[in-house]
Formats: C-alpha cells, structure tokens, sequence
C-alpha cells in the first residue's frame, strides 16, 4: 500500500462551506497542485482550482496552505509529511469565494485599468542602459499572483479596497515612475488615488512574494518618498520635476 | 425569443495569448468594437511561459544580420513546407513588432551601448533573440495586457467558447460562451471571429504546454468548416524535467546546453558524439531529441527512463548567474543541486506547428470572417519550429488578423443572423454531460489519450504503430461520448475538462491522419518506416477538412517561392553569413 497523505481542503462558496478530508497517495516530491489534481480525477471532479502553467510562471494557483499564502505549484507536500502536520488547503481570504478554492479577483484587474498607462518621452528604439532598467525589471518581475494583495492587512483586515491599490500596484506604479523613458506624472495620482500613504511598512508583501520582488524597500517607499518631495519638500518637489522633463 | 445573455461586437477575439491581445489592439485601434474572451484570468496565457526571446533581426550585435538570413534560417529549418510569403512578412515585420512593445513599455535586456540585447539560439545563423531574462513570454504578455487595458477593448474572462455559429451564407454570425465563475450562457453576435486559442501540446504527456493548449479554436474552427493543416508536426522539446513525477515534461531551457551542459547515457557515454559529432549537444532539436529518445529505448536510459544532463564542470558561481533559473527550480521541485549533480532529462511535447489553414497576409481562414493566428494558425514554421520565432509569429500575425478582420467587418454588406435553433441545440449538448448518469470520467479519457499520443504518435512512428494508435482512439471517442459530470454549473472544471477533452480528441486524429499521410520523415515527423526526407512530400501540404463526421485529407502544393527569395538558397549559405564572410576575406586581403 502506498503511503498517503490526507489534504483538508475547502469546499464551499458565498454560502459556506467547510474543509474536507481527502486521502491522497503520495508520490516523491509531490506538489500541493498534484495533491488538487489527484483529488479532482478520483475523487471530486467538480473541485475548483485555478491554474496554468504549473511551472510558478502564471500566479493563477494562489491559495493559502496552512494560512500562509502560496503558490500551489511551488508547495511541496513533504515539507508538511516530514514535520506530520496536516495539510489545510483553503482560498485567498482577502477576495470573494467563488467556489472552493476559487476567488473572484476582479477588483485586481478593475485597479489595473485605472492607473496612468506609460508615456514614452520619445519613439522607440531607446537608448538605455542595463544599470538603468535593472530596477523597472525587478518590478516587471511579477507573476500577478496577487498574493501581495491577499496578505497586505490593509485589504485583508481593513479591507480599504477604495482607498488603497494595494502592493502589486504600487509595484506597477512604480516600475512606470522608474522607467527613464516614461514623461508621465503620477505623483498626485500615487498620492490620491492609489492610496500610498495607507502602506505603514510591515513588509509582508514583500515576504509572500514568490518572485522575491522587493515590494516595500524598492517601490513603495521610494513612492512614499516622492509624494512627501512633491507635497511637503516644494523645493526639491520642482527640482525632481525639473529633472524628469529635462531632455 | 432566447432567454440568454447576448451581446454584439464587430470583431471577437477568443484567446488572450500575444496573438489575442495583438489582435484586440490593433482592431479596436481601427475603430471595431472588440471583445476578448479568455478561458483563464487575463495575462495567464501560455505565453507567459515562454522563456528564450524574440527573433527579430535587429543586427544590433552581428550587423551582418537582416531578414533575408533570418529567412533563409526559418525556411531551413522548416524543411521548406513553411508557406514562404508566412516567412517573408514574419522576418521583415519582426523588428517593427519588436519596437512597438518598447514603445508601450516593454523593458528588453540592453546592450552595452545601450540597444535591445539579443542572445543565440539553436539554427539563427546570428544572435537575434530580443529577450529579457528567462522570462521574455511574461515580459510580451504583460506589454499587451497594460496596452489592452487603455483600449476600448470588453474582455470577458473566465469565459468559455463551445461552438462558433455560421450564417446561411456560411459566413461568421457568433458564439456559444458560458461564464465559469456561475455558469451562465452567453450568446455573442459577430461579424468576424480572430481564434488565437493557441496548441493542443496537452493531449500529448509528458508536455511543457499550460493547461490551456487543448486546441479548442482549432477544433470549433474545424467543425464548421474551416481547414487543418501539417497536423502530423508536433515539436518535442529535448529537454524536460523528468523526475520527480509531478514535474515530469517540465521544460529545462536550451541554455543549460547552450552554457556548456553535456548529456550521458546511463553507461556514461556522451551520446551526441555519435549522433551528431559536429554539432554534438548543440544539434537541433529535432535531432537532439531523437537521440535521447533512441538511447532509452536501446536500455541505456537514466532511472526514470532519460538522459543525464551535466554542467557540474562549470563551478557553482557560474551556474548560478547564468541559470539561475534552473538552479532554483530543480532545487525547489526537485531536491537536486545543479552545481554539485547532473539530472535527468527527457523529450516533452512542446508546440504544434499544424492548425488552421490561413491566408498568409490576411491570417483569414477559408470561412468567412474566421481568422486566426499564432499557435492556433499554421505556415510560418513548417516541419519544425525555430526558438525565438513563436513569439515574434504572435506580434505580426495578430497584428494581421485584427487589421484584416476590421477591413472585412467594414466590407460586410449585411449583418449575419444567428439561427436561434443552432444555439438552444448548443444549449442542449454544453448541458448533456450533466444528464448522463454514471458515464465516463473526462479526467480519465484525457489521460487515456495522451497515453494513446504519446505511445502512437509520439517522436518516433510507424504506419503500423499508426494505425493501431488510430484504432485505439476511435475506441476512447466512442467512450467519450458517454462523459459525465455532476456537481453545482459555478465554477466546475469537470465540466469544463468535457469540452477541451472533446476538441483534443477531434484534433487528435488529424494528426494520426496526416502522419499516416506524410510516408517521409521531415522535421519534427519521424517515420520508421520511411527514414527518409523525399522530394516528392517537399512539395506538399496535407490538408484536412471535416464533413458530416469524416475527415478528408488531401496534399496542397506547397506555395513556391519567386526567383528573388528562391535566389538566396542558391549559395547553400545563409545571405548574411555569406557577406560575414566576404567580409572578413576583404579585410584579410587588405591586410
């Protein structure tokens, strides 16, 4: 008989629901991914799980395993079999259920649509340098798992979805505000809009992160230091104008 | 009166791969109302995954470089089925394309002095592949998504298409959707469809293709008419992960090869010196991954039935700047530290050159309004595909098909009607699986077919081992008629594995069909039987339509080049290196 291990996972949706036990032979270096796909061929087809690549490329597998966000993909069970723990599978809890392990991230995308596009200075081909874009690319990094946003208090506890982006935008605000060859202004909009100044720093985005994106040190508050440039420090405020407009 | 959801556009885009998204921009640009649909979340395609870059010629680095060599190199290692006016427009648009996402914000590895970088790959005579990282697919995929976003472009995720609707003249009038998240019914009217549904590399195991590959706009394009193409060209990659299970198809990058990696057999022989003593692990895909293939079945296979793969010598600090994608995710998912010890790897299916048959300048397929593009289409790549040329095939094809389809939407003298029978008949079939009680499991088919793929039409082939293969497939459709499922209609993905199981088994036989066909090996299509690249299949297509339940088959001269493009094969050398050369003597002489 094979050796198995027993997943408690979520089954349920906005009216509900309760984690199940399912017992699942265990196979060397087994992923909690392989554990759900196992579940769904034998043993409940209509279990709800979001995924694509299963390589940690495409942040569709997000949930969170023993109440730490993670990528499925990117969880192996044998670190939970060594130690004997149980296996708790359950959704993002920042975001609506849809079904079991399912969550409605919608709002993500609605935030998306919403924030200042990139305003090239001049036509492509730029004339960059490598020390130059290696910040904008640790940014562009991100899979869009969205478990910066699921683990960020002020969405989760706060739930200040009005007021706040949340850390994969800030992430995104400031890979655009980084970009040498990008002439927009987003200062007042970071400030306004996205919320910057609901961030207090816990660096918990950063933690989940499962492209190791430095989310707090290297975008958010270089974009906290540039709203209190622009709207508490007016000389340097115009001096850092003056510079993004120079040719 | 229908008591579904409806909506109107002008132009319907199913898929959000590069193709998809190049396709929405560029349509709704010209003034189409578009809508996307998209099976997943949007930026989730398959074409995050891609890895190696972009091939465009550039000649930023080797300025000997242009778009005849890149030509020359994508015609040549097609096996010259490729549909050469598909090759002229790709290496000529390439870099434009390539231009275009810097413009929108894409951030590509630079230069020293400043330009796009541009890295080798296997048989691109220069290095040409724009490129960030390890990670260009995300890279292009994010560039559209952050540019579709601005547009006036309705994306409808999580939404699947079923069934593509024709008017009474034949022409595009709509689509069968449903809404995953509660399973609701949406009918979309239409003028024109662009299907970029991608591959269908997941009826195949082991495989590096995302859950997404399951051909379905192949498949819904095939049914109502539209015509398949070189379907026997499945691409294996040679390089996959193999062990551990979960795992297994995996895809381990050409650069670990590129960076020095030797392969062994499990006697510790480096195999490639007798496969191929020029080019020795750097051979081409096609053949790298037949030698592998050979040796496991000749009994010197690794453990888990593949070849080692050793780049140890290279020192640990190497390594890790170089790979240092891989030397994390064999770390992580499989316990094994690439520095200190070699590992296993093996072919996965990686890509299917075959599809929809199109219009090489206006990617529209033989049915009206009907486009497609990218993975979905098929003629840019021939009988095996170059790395680097996927991705680019998605910016100047899409490109192409959204600027057709808003010129032909434009053209359209009246508005094709939607046979409102056609669509409660859908509504029917979509629902059937819920009736039929204690019937098949579509998990369990989709495994016994990629068992009959991979075992019958896998890397190596035979016109016995085909048929058998084909005979065992007719076995699991009969089977698949009978697929149920139970459970609520929100969000259930074993309802939803019933139609991508039902397009995968429909594609399926074409490509048993064409393998039987093609009694040649060329590319990727390795016949036992006939070990031989002829002539006489050089100058053919095959073709497969489908009527009434029958697949017919037919060849298709292949589309000949004019003298000025045939003229650059004359030198038996690519142009580019051909003047790198002359060059070089020049200056040699000069001295």
């Amino acid at each position: 008989m094979a050796e198995t291990v027993t997943l408690w996972v979520y089954r349920g949706d906005q009216h509900g629901g309760e984690e199940k036990p399912y017992e699942v032979p265990l196979m060397p270096g087994m992923v909690v991914l392989d554990a759900v796909h196992w579940i769904q061929a034998h043993l409940a087809p209509d279990l709800a799980v979001r995924w694509n690549c299963k390589a940690a490329h495409c942040g569709s597998c997000s949930a969170e395993v023993n109440g730490r966000p993670r990528l499925l993909c990117k969880t192996r069970l044998d670190e939970f079999v060594k130690e004997g723990v149980p296996v708790h599978v359950r959704p993002m809890k920042t975001f609506p259920i849809i079904k079991d392990l399912v969550t409605d991230v919608s709002w993500n995308y609605r935030v998306m649509r919403q924030i200042p596009p990139f305003q090239p200075r001049e036509p492509a081909p730029f004339t960059l340098y490598q020390r130059d874009v290696d910040r904008v690319q640790e940014f562009r990094r991100c899979i869009e798992c969205f478990l910066c946003q699921d683990v960020c208090h002020v969405l989760r506890e706060h739930h200040e979805q009005e007021h706040y982006f949340g850390p994969r935008f800030m992430a995104r605000l400031a890979e655009l505000e980084m970009h040498p060859m990008d002439a927009g202004d987003r200062v007042g909009f970071i400030r306004e809009t996205a919320g910057v100044g609901w961030c207090n720093i816990t660096h918990c985005c950063a933690e989940v992160c499962p492209e190791a994106i430095e989310i707090t040190n290297n975008a958010i508050i270089p974009l906290k230091e540039r709203v209190a440039d622009r709207y508490w420090d007016p000389i340097r405020g115009l001096f850092r104008r003056f510079q993004k407009t120079a040719p | 009166m229908l008591d579904i959801e409806t909506r109107e556009y002008d132009v319907v885009v199913v898929g959000a791969g590069g193709a998809g998204l190049r396709a929405a921009i560029e349509a709704s640009g010209r003034g189409s109302r578009v809508a996307v649909l998209t099976k997943s979340l949007l930026g989730k395609a398959h074409t995050v995954m891609a890895e190696g870059g972009i091939a465009a010629s550039f000649g930023n680095l080797d300025p000997y470089d242009g778009w005849e060599t890149h030509f020359y190199d994508t015609m040549k290692s097609g096996h010259f089925i490729n549909n050469y006016r598909m090759v002229e427009l790709y290496t000529k648009e390439a870099p434009e394309r390539v231009l275009e996402l810097e413009s929108w914000g894409a951030v590509f590895d630079r230069t020293e002095d400043g330009k796009i970088m541009q890295r080798p790959f296997g048989a691109h005579s220069f290095r040409r592949l724009a490129h960030v990282g390890d990670r260009t697919g995300k890279e292009l995929i994010r560039t559209l998504q952050q540019k579709v976003v601005t547009q006036n472009v309705d994306i409808f995720a999580e939404v699947t298409t079923t069934r593509i609707f024709l008017d009474r003249q034949g022409r595009v009038a709509g689509l069968f959707a449903y809404h995953r998240d509660d399973g609701h019914f949406v009918l979309f009217k239409t003028r024109a469809i662009i299907l970029a549904t991608g591959g269908w590399g997941r009826m195949y195991k082991p495989t590096s293709n995302s859950w997404e590959c399951t051909g379905d706009g192949a498949a819904m394009a095939f049914r109502v008419g539209a015509e398949l193409q070189d379907m026997e060209m499945v691409q294996f990659h040679p390089t996959g992960m193999v062990w551990p299970p979960g795992v297994r198809g995996i895809l381990v990058t050409e650069g670990v090869r590129g960076e020095g990696g030797l392969l062994y057999n499990a006697e510790g022989e480096r195999f490639m010196l007798r496969y191929d003593p020029e080019k020795k692990e750097l051979s081409s895909r096609d053949v790298v991954a037949r030698s592998i293939y050979r040796e496991v079945k000749a009994g010197r296979g690794t453990p888990h039935g593949g070849a080692w793969l050793d780049i140890t010598h290279k020192g640990p600090e190497y390594i890790k700047r170089k790979l240092p994608g891989m030397y994390e995710q064999f770390k992580k998912l499989a316990d094994v530290d690439i520095t200190k010890e070699r590992f296993e790897v093996a072919p996965t299916v990686h890509y299917t050159m075959g599809g929809l048959r199109v219009h090489p300048e206006l990617a529209a397929t033989n049915v009206p309004g009907l486009y497609a593009a990218g993975e979905t289409a098929c003629g840019l790549h021939g009988a095996n595909r170059l790395g680097g040329n996927s991705l680019g095939d998605l910016l100047v094809f899409g490109r192409r098909a959204g600027m057709a389809a808003h010129e032909y939407v434009q053209n359209l003298a009246s508005l094709p009607e939607v046979d409102e029978a056609e669509v409660r008949d859908e509504m029917r079939r979509v629902l059937r699986p819920f009736e039929v009680e204690g019937g098949e499991n579509p998990y369990l088919i989709h495994e016994a077919l990629q068992t009959i793929m991979s075992t019958y039409a896998g890397i190596e082939r035979s016109g016995p081992e085909l048929e058998k293969g084909l005979a065992e497939l007719e076995e699991l459709k009969a089977r698949a008629e009978r697929m149920s499922v139970d459970g609520p209609l929100h969000f259930n993905p074993g309802w939803h594995t019933v139609f991508e199981v039902q397009s995968m088994l429909l594609l399926a036989e074409a490509i048993f069909r064409g393998a039987l066909e093609r009694k040649e090996s060329r590319g990727a299509h390795w016949r036992t039987d006939y070990p031989e690249e002829l002539p006489e299949y050089g100058r053919v297509n095959f073709v497969q339509t489908y009527e009434d339940g029958r697949y017919h088959i037919r060849p298709e001269p292949v589309p000949e080049m004019p003298p000025e493009l045939a003229r650059l094969f004359e030198a038996g050398v690519a142009p580019g290196v051909l003047r790198a050369r002359q060059a070089q003597n020049g200056r040699e002489e000069t001295k």
